[in-house]
């Protein structure tokens, strides 16, 4: 059996006394995707804040290939290889797209690379953010956001992508352009990658294996070849 | 009113506003950064004053002034990083404590320098290039006064540059705009921290240098700066830079202008009736820094 790209274990996490993540198993193989799905407020965007450290772990642990990251701050974590797509993006407002994609590099830390600008595959794959490299963050579009959070965080060259709600807010034809872009990261760059989503057809197109969670645990998982998204759907429907 | 003397004071305005800039400057950055208020602030412009006075002893002649500025900025800047990782980094999840803990940093310090040099202080004597004044209109300006604005030019031409040019510049503005998202991203947060909250030491200090040319340096010499310092962090909007340059040089210029009128406690006064008065007007200073992201 190969080393897990990502292994939670009894991962616990909550906000003071309110615990919202109990005892979460979880494993990823390299290279693989998951769909974490689910209603609204059940933990979902709390366990990749979790992953990413930002939000403290009470209990249990989380590997990364191999190696405990469960107590280093999320700079750490960014620069071991966990690249970051938060819910509501998180653009620097007064940076430009460019700044925007630079400071994606410094998850690159000290391998040297940190001065060789963005690469180009990032405006390949998201052609729109080239023509605004000198706009300021806080002024794009939803979806011109969305774009530039995925280059920023594909900018440091992760190995696990964190992907919280990519096409939450965005119009209907900007959601195609992400998917496909999406679908293209997937294929040529062979990232590990957890995504939350809300609509289970693309997160069946997309994903490898899913988990769906209720109640800050996680009740069900499995592959998407095996279920289908219909087996899953009440326990999501509000 | 005589015009010459207007001229003067307007000039005289602009002398002390720089003075308070250098003073703010470092107050606002880390403020602006890390939501932390370094009471010891003052303290570093003392510390840069009785370094400006130990250069010249081993430096003497005409330049010596000028060697104490990066021996001022330096020495202030390491005393801050050391401040800063011994007890501000230590303190990041208790930001009021912050405050306590470096009122009480700031008392050992005031101590320590009455220990070290005595109550009374001691007099930097200005190079004989800095006597003398230039006439404009009728209205003498002195050359001490033209090179603590020049000072305060050059500090906030270099701080410009540095933070939109360089890379650490952009770290910077990074951490200061979304500091979950900079961590997220890879940015050393704590090392921004440590390097913000240095170079507003070492800027305090340069202040330090500037005031030791107007006045003798004591152990409280930094007290008397630092309200006016923190009446410009918070007119000018906290934390922001451009804010903090608009409201240093306004509250310069209240200072000095009502000094045609009135003297100069009395100045002081109508400086602290001012500052209240903005802020009901205008509570969020002159620059409102926080602007929202677009976060969910």
């Amino acid at each position: 059996m190969v080393t897990p790209l990502l292994e939670l274990s009894g991962v616990a996490a909550g906000y003071g006394a309110a615990r919202v993540l109990w005892d979460i198993d979880l494993q990823l193989a390299p290279g693989s995707v998951t769909a974490l799905i689910g209603r609204n407020g059940v933990g979902k965007t709390t366990l990749l804040r979790t992953i990413m450290g930002i939000q403290p772990l009470d209990a249990g642990t989380i590997r990364l290939d191999g190696q405990d990251i469960g107590t280093l701050p999320p700079q750490r974590r960014a620069r071991a290889g966990i690249g970051y797509v938060p819910q509501g993006r998180h653009i620097f407002p007064q940076l430009t797209v460019a700044e925007n994609l630079e400071t994606g590099l410094m998850a690159l830390g000290r391998r040297g690379k940190a001065s060789a600008g963005v690469p180009d595959q990032i405006y390949d794959l998201f052609p729109k953010l080239g023509t605004i490299r000198q706009r300021k963050g806080g002024l794009l579009s939803g979806g011109e956001q969305q774009q530039l959070a995925i280059g920023r965080a594909l900018a440091g060259a992760p190995r696990l992508l964190l992907l919280d709600e990519p096409t939450e807010g965005v119009q209907p034809n900007v959601v195609q352009m992400i998917e496909a872009a999406l679908l293209k990261v997937r294929a040529e760059m062979g990232l590990t990658i957890i995504l939350i989503e809300q609509y289970l057809d693309f997160a069946w197109r997309f994903a490898d294996h899913y988990a769906v969670m209720d109640g800050g645990r996680i009740v069900r998982q499995g592959d998407t070849a095996s279920d289908t998204a219909a087996d899953v759907a009440h326990l999501v429907r509000i | 009113m005589d015009p010459a003397l207007l001229l003067g004071q307007i000039f005289n305005g602009f002398s002390v506003g720089s003075l308070y800039l250098l003073a703010a400057l470092g107050l606002a950055l880390s403020f602006g950064l890390m939501r932390v208020i370094n009471m010891a602030h003052g303290e570093m412009l003392m510390l840069g004053g009785y370094l400006a006075w130990g250069t010249l002893q081993v430096v003497s002649g005409p330049w010596g002034i000028i060697v104490a500025l990066p021996v001022a900025f330096i020495g202030a800047a390491i005393f801050g990083a050391i401040l800063h990782t011994a007890l501000i980094a230590r303190l990041s999840a208790r930001p009021l404590d912050t405050l306590l803990a470096t009122w009480g940093v700031s008392l050992v310090l005031q101590q320590a320098a009455r220990s070290l040099f005595g109550a009374i202080g001691v007099e930097v004597t200005a190079p004989a290039w800095l006597d003398g004044a230039v006439a404009i209109g009728g209205a003498s300006l002195p050359y001490a006064r033209l090179f603590i604005l020049g000072v305060a030019a050059l500090v906030l031409g270099g701080l410009a540059l540095l933070l939109a040019r360089s890379r650490i510049g952009l770290l910077v503005r990074a951490v200061n705009q979304d500091r979950m998202m900079a961590a997220a991203t890879g940015i050393d947060v704590n090392r921004i921290d440590l390097i913000v909250f240095s170079l507003g030491t070492g800027i305090a200090g340069l202040a330090g240098v500037v005031l030791a040319l107007l006045g003798p340096v004591t152990p409280t010499v930094g007290q008397s700066y630092i309200v006016p310092a923190f009446l410009v962090v918070v007119m000018g909007g906290l934390g922001s830079i451009t804010g903090t340059v608009a409201a240093a040089l306004i509250l310069g210029l209240v200072v000095a202008l009502s000094q045609l009128a009135v003297d100069v406690s009395l100045a002081q006064v109508i400086l602290l009736v001012f500052v209240i008065l903005f802020i009901q007007v205008r509570p969020q200073g002159v620059v409102a820094s926080r602007s929202r992201s677009l976060d969910a």
